[in-house]
């Protein structure tokens, strides 16, 4: 799965890794795919929630030591 | 106007006083319909502050104009960028220092009554969680019962009324919330006393609990009896202090019971809850104020706070010490039971010794209501 573009989040607070990425997303092309990396423990389920409520796909998400990784399609 | 910062003390006291408040909670709605901060008097609007980015004029319909608001999220960080897109609006609102997560370790010491030579007793309300931990203070020493892990709060109150802490106790094994006996007995020097059925697979000394067993607090006999009381767990004993008060544990509530499903043990345990509920507390005096280790809902509150009622009350009102037909009990208590609480085995295993996760781990383990009871 090839990102257009990662984003790094990680250290960050909430709310500001969905601000972000928010602001990432933005500046994508429909069908494009964002790669965030996050250390907050909260960004899993705000991520996902968020993106069900903008329209985006979450397609995929992985965990490795202790950095959240998401790849958001931007819809 | 600048937003200024509600800490969960002042939430508390709204709490008790039933003060109005308008609460809007801005977590996921999952998490809002799962746990929240109740008030006889609140008032809630719920909307994740992702939704809010570009700014709240879309939801000041929903706001009172005229009322304080109170801006709450999980740790703190995005209610107060609410609160400050409210107030640049015009509007009087602040943010519920550090989240949810601390409203959830907050403990607020309520006096609960008096001993016959002069000593206290204190319960501890963890109003966010529903969990009531115990301080029997005589003569300069003092007991805890049924710890929460935030230990400094009880070893700071003991050191304020100048008491040494001797006795450290469990009523069971406890599957909602992390116990802080042990690490308050490891700091004090305490006994640390555990049900011995129910601690078959610690991994730390303890002194065995056993139903008869007397602990005196204090110079003059300010007695502790230990009943034997099964049914939430194998191993769940209450206490009789100074022939006045009952202290319940998990196995009867205010409005509601314990539930004996925790352990995977609902089939075996239906029996043993219903004995001693049914029998054994039967033969106490109806005049015992029964304190128990939890309250699952804000009307059981009482008019200061805390959470008591004569036993000889909970007999006549209670509905789980009233049914009749032995099926129908085990119905209540083994069918459409509430969720279970969130990481109880997790839970349990730390409070076995078993695991030991960090601070953060153990926060997350604990998120939300503490579900024990049935109703």
């Amino acid at each position: 799965m090839e990102a257009t573009k990662v984003l790094d989040a990680k250290g960050l607070a909430c709310p500001m890794p969905i601000v972000k990425t928010k602001k990432a997303i933005n500046e994508l092309a429909l069908g494009e795919i964002l790669e965030i990396h996050a250390t907050d423990k909260g960004a899993k389920n705000d991520l996902t929630a968020w993106a069900k409520s903008g329209g985006h796909e979450l397609i995929k998400h992985e965990e490795e030591n202790d950095v959240f990784k998401f790849w958001i399609k931007k819809g | 106007m600048a937003v200024k910062a509600m800490t969960s003390n002042e939430v508390t006291k709204k709490v008790f006083n039933k003060e109005p408040l308008f609460i809007l909670d801005v977590r996921n709605e999952r998490d809002f319909a799962d746990w929240k901060i109740e008030g006889e008097n609140f008032d809630y609007y719920n909307i994740p502050y992702f939704e809010l980015l570009d700014g709240v004029e879309g939801i000041l319909d929903k706001i009172p104009a005229n009322q304080e608001i109170l801006v709450v999220c999980a740790k703190e960080g995005s209610s107060l960028m609410v609160a400050e897109m409210l107030s640049e609006q015009g509007l009087t609102a602040s943010y519920l220092q550090g989240g949810m997560k601390a409203w959830s370790e907050h403990l607020e010491p309520v006096k609960v009554g008096d001993l016959n030579d002069g000593g206290e007793v204190y319960q501890f309300v963890r109003i966010g969680k529903g969990c009531l931990s115990y301080m029997v203070v005589s003569n300069g020493e003092a007991a805890i019962i049924d710890a929460t892990r935030m230990t400094d709060i009880y070893l700071d109150f003991a050191n304020e009324i100048g008491a040494k802490i001797t006795h450290v106790f469990d009523t069971h094994l406890h599957a909602d919330h992390i116990s802080g006996g042990r690490v308050i007995a490891e700091r004090t020097g305490a006994t640390y006393w555990l049900p011995p059925k129910d601690a078959t697979e610690v991994t730390f000394e303890y002194e065995a609990l056993e139903g008869g067993n007397v602990v005196t607090i204090g110079n003059t006999a300010i007695d502790i009896h230990a009943l034997y009381s099964p049914g939430h767990t194998i191993g769940s004993t209450s206490f009789v202090v100074d022939s006045k008060f009952l202290l319940s544990g998990d196995i009867l509530f205010i409005d509601s019971i314990g539930r004996p499903d925790l352990a995977g043990m609902e089939e075996d345990w239906v029996a043993d809850l219903r004995e001693s509920l049914y029998s054994r507390y039967r033969e106490l005096s109806e005049d015992l104020v029964v304190l128990p280790a939890h309250f699952m809902i804000i009307d059981e509150l009482n008019d200061d706070g805390s959470v008591s009622e004569k036993l000889g009350t909970l007999f006549a009102k209670n509905h789980g010490l009233n049914i009749e037909d032995e099926n129908e009990f085990r119905k209540l208590v083994t069918e459409n039971l509430p969720p279970q609480p969130n990481a109880y085995q997790e839970i349990r295993e730390t409070n076995m010794g078993k695991i030991n996760p960090d601070d953060e781990k153990q926060r997350e383990m604990e998120i939300g209501p503490n579900r024990c009871a049935v109703r």
